[in-house]
């Protein structure tokens, strides 16, 4: 979803080509995932053939001829509709949390994992700390992101760890109920 | 290279209850640690221990690699001075002395000249972006400018250690990585060890490595190799 989404809105700041488009998102939204060629030449068709892009003038250079596109009064309305609707909150338990159960569901301690949880989370926000003055201001907002959404999960895993007696009675006190 | 600061063997008890039992730590120069642990793990036991603040039952505390734990008050009082900067969880800044004041104490008693001191602890309040309420008394500041006044105190005379218990406790984010940024830099520019306790990973994340402290004893770290 994002992608149609940012291209739309790097085309309502001006008309561009696909290449140009393309290094603009790897610039400000790349983060170690680079946005494929491929995938950008076909969501411009589809945003085109949905009305919401249209091709503007064909750009004669030194390699192939570019095609410039920019972005119809739909695809305005489309990117508008879609920054302003906040999106549901969405914070599922995650497979740690399936991870917990099952080690205590087969009898196992569910300590020793959350401890090497901890480790994993812990050692990569180390490395975004580090790594803090590395990018430019865009950079360090997408880790200041991670960082948080890690903290959260840390928080988590010790909350976890303090509650694992009363989860693991409670998880043997159900099971056993069961035909 | 050697630490700066070690703990071997550290045990305390209050009346019953064990505080810490057989704790070794040791601060390489430069180094930054956290000390992780809950309430009640013994991380500010530890830090008053460290500071020879509280004398330890069993262990001993090294500074340069010479005991300083069995010192008479006096010395432990002048070697404090010196050698160490302080952040406690209640600022411990003077109330009756402006913000600039309080910063400039450490360089003051050590017989730093008024003007040279004046100027090194405004620098460091410009770091902490807090030079704005310098002139102000400590009663008049909010309790997180109190906080980084307390940091610049801590870091002002470039102490050899910097023992620090939630430094910031009582700052946001945003502020909060102003004084884990000092931190570093005392670290690299003057080869300060910092001791950082703290209960959020987000903090420890600025140390290079962590102590986990549980029920007054150090927790073997989970490998991430």
């Amino acid at each position: 979803m994002t992608v149609p989404m940012a291209i739309l809105a790097f085309l309502e700041d001006r008309p561009a080509h696909g290449f140009a488009l393309k290094q603009r998102y790897d610039g400000l939204l790349g983060h170690e995932r680079e946005l494929k060629s491929g995938q950008v030449y076909s969501t411009l068709a589809r945003l085109e053939r949905d009305g919401l892009t249209r091709g503007v003038e064909i750009e004669r250079g030194e390699g192939p001829d570019r095609r410039v596109y920019a972005i119809t009064d739909s695809g305005v309305a489309e990117l508008e509709h879609w920054l302003r609707t906040p999106h549901a909150a969405n914070a599922r338990p995650t497979e740690l949390f399936t991870k917990v159960v099952l080690a205590l569901v087969s009898g196992r301690e569910a300590g020793p994992l959350l401890e090497e949880q901890r480790a994993v989370y812990l050692k990569r926000m180390r490395q975004l700390t580090a790594a803090r003055h590395d990018g430019d201001v865009v950079d360090r907002l997408a880790g200041d992101y991670e960082i948080a959404h890690l903290e959260a999960d840390l928080r988590w895993i010790e909350l976890a760890a303090a509650r694992m007696s009363d989860v693991a009675s409670r998880i043997h006190g159900r099971a056993e109920g069961m035909p | 290279m050697s630490a700066v600061l070690s703990g071997h063997g550290l045990g305390l008890a209050f009346g019953p209850t064990t505080v810490l039992h057989d704790v070794d730590i040791a601060l390489d120069p430069g180094e930054i640690v956290a000390v992780l642990g809950a309430s009640g793990s013994g991380k500010s036991t530890l830090l008053h221990v460290l500071a020879g603040l509280l004398r330890p039952d069993a262990g001993s505390v090294e500074l340069d690699g010479r005991r300083i734990d069995h010192l008479a008050d006096r010395e432990r009082s002048e070697l404090r001075l010196r050698r160490f900067g302080f952040v406690f969880q209640l600022g411990d800044l003077v109330p009756e002395l402006t913000v600039v004041e309080n910063v400039e104490l450490p360089l003051r008693l050590t017989g730093v000249a008024r003007r040279l001191a004046r100027s090194q602890a405004m620098e460091i309040l410009a770091d902490l972006a807090v030079a704005d309420v310098a002139a102000r008394r400590v009663n008049e500041v909010s309790g997180g400018q109190a906080q980084r006044a307390a940091v610049a105190r801590a870091l002002v005379h470039r102490p050899a250690v910097v023992l620090a218990d939630e430094p910031t406790g009582s700052l946001d984010t945003v502020t909060g990585e102003l004084v884990l940024e000092a931190f570093v830099r005392a670290a690299r520019a003057v080869g300060t060890a910092v001791l950082l306790v703290t209960h959020e990973a987000r903090v420890a994340s600025w140390a290079s490595r962590e102590v986990q402290l549980r029920d007054g004893c150090v927790v073997a770290p989970a490998t991430t190799s």
